[in-house]
């Protein structure tokens, strides 16, 4: 999958669980402070994310996506691994 | 061999993610032969409907906020639109505010937020069992979860005022509900690395000691211990036991160095 197809799935799951403008989330964005993401919505989204992409990220890992870019970069790399 | 809880149909509030101890008592009931249905809350509602489907089978979801009163008076409704009544309820429910987890000092806690803590993870389990009781046949099973709350912990403050509140409590209730062939229980297990845990800003302290310290070693990732427990609990494998705290904690509880 590309990175634009991820960041756009990542864009309908962070609207649908936490109301983030999809227009708003662009790679250098970070979750906590700049799109308003709480740790309520982040493992909701976690969740969601690895239904739609078919990749396990666990907790260890959720700890360093710290912006949209890292997310994408990785459910890419761990899509590729499945 | 038939499972330890086959035919049982079981209530299990308190899923919110796959490290939830509810998520572990809800998937080990299942395997045994319960129908589940869980409770999901407020905001985390959305989320409880995702993790569901990680189960083995997919249970329905019903929306409960033990402190709503509109919530509590339609409960048994919604439980009935899945089952046709209950023989056990797994109360995973618990929630104090930051403040009072040692975000300030003890002493300094109000009364909002210390009393916001009680509701929630005390009184709670009194609203709950009122609300399920009418789906009760002539035994049901009732288990809660507690942390030890005979000392003082790190950073844990009026959780563990309210913990030791909800040992008492179902003290009481087990007391009251003997002679309808309800028990009450609970399981004091060691510290596990779930959503509730992360929001208690020292618990890696505890992490380090209980591993070094429990005769019996503890994972901090595992939830099944605990989860066995309250299935057991719930069976009829226990039915002279009420108003008991059974500690699954790699037997942390029972030596003093």
């Amino acid at each position: 999958m590309s990175q634009t197809d991820i960041l756009a799935g990542l864009a309908a799951i962070l609207e649908e669980v936490a109301g983030v403008d999809p227009a708003d989330v662009t790679a250098d964005k970070t979750f906590i402070d700049d799109l308003d993401v709480d740790s309520l919505s982040m493992v909701e989204v976690v969740v969601a994310a690895e239904e739609k992409f078919g990749v396990k990220i666990p907790d260890e890992d959720v700890k360093t996506l710290k912006t949209v870019g890292d997310a994408v970069s990785y459910i890419q790399r761990a899509g590729v691994a499945a | 061999m038939t499972g330890l809880l086959e035919g049982k149909r079981v209530l299990v509030t308190g899923v919110l993610t796959e490290a939830s101890i509810a998520f572990s008592v809800a998937r080990i009931a299942q395997e045994q032969g319960a129908s589940v249905v869980l409770t999901g809350f407020g905001r985390g509602l959305s989320l409880t409907r995702r993790i569901a489907r990680r189960l083995p089978t997919e249970p329905p979801v019903v929306e409960l906020d033990v402190t709503d009163e509109e919530h509590l008076a339609e409960l048994s409704a919604k439980v009935l639109e899945h089952v046709d009544g209950l023989d056990g309820v797994m109360h995973a429910i618990g929630f104090a505010p930051e403040s009072v987890l040692g975000g300030k000092p003890f002493v300094e806690a109000a009364w909002s937020e210390v009393g916001t803590a009680l509701q929630v993870s005390t009184w709670s389990l009194a609203s709950l069992t009122r609300a399920t009781m009418p789906l009760f046949g002539e035994r049901a099973s009732i288990v809660g979860l507690d942390f030890d709350a005979s000392v003082a912990w790190p950073s844990y403050d009026w959780m563990g005022v309210a913990k030791a509140g909800l040992a008492s409590a179902a003290r009481y209730l087990a007391r009251d509900l003997g002679p309808s062939g309800v028990r009450v229980n609970l399981v004091a297990a060691g510290p596990l690395r779930t959503m509730a845990a992360k929001s208690i800003p020292g618990f890696s302290k505890f992490e380090e000691v209980w591993g070094t310290r429990a005769p019996l070693g503890w994972d901090i990732a595992d939830t099944t211990p605990a989860a066995r427990a309250c299935v057991a609990l719930l069976s009829d494998w226990f039915p002279a036991t009420t108003g008991e705290i059974v500690h699954v904690d790699g037997g942390f509880h029972a030596v003093g160095a």
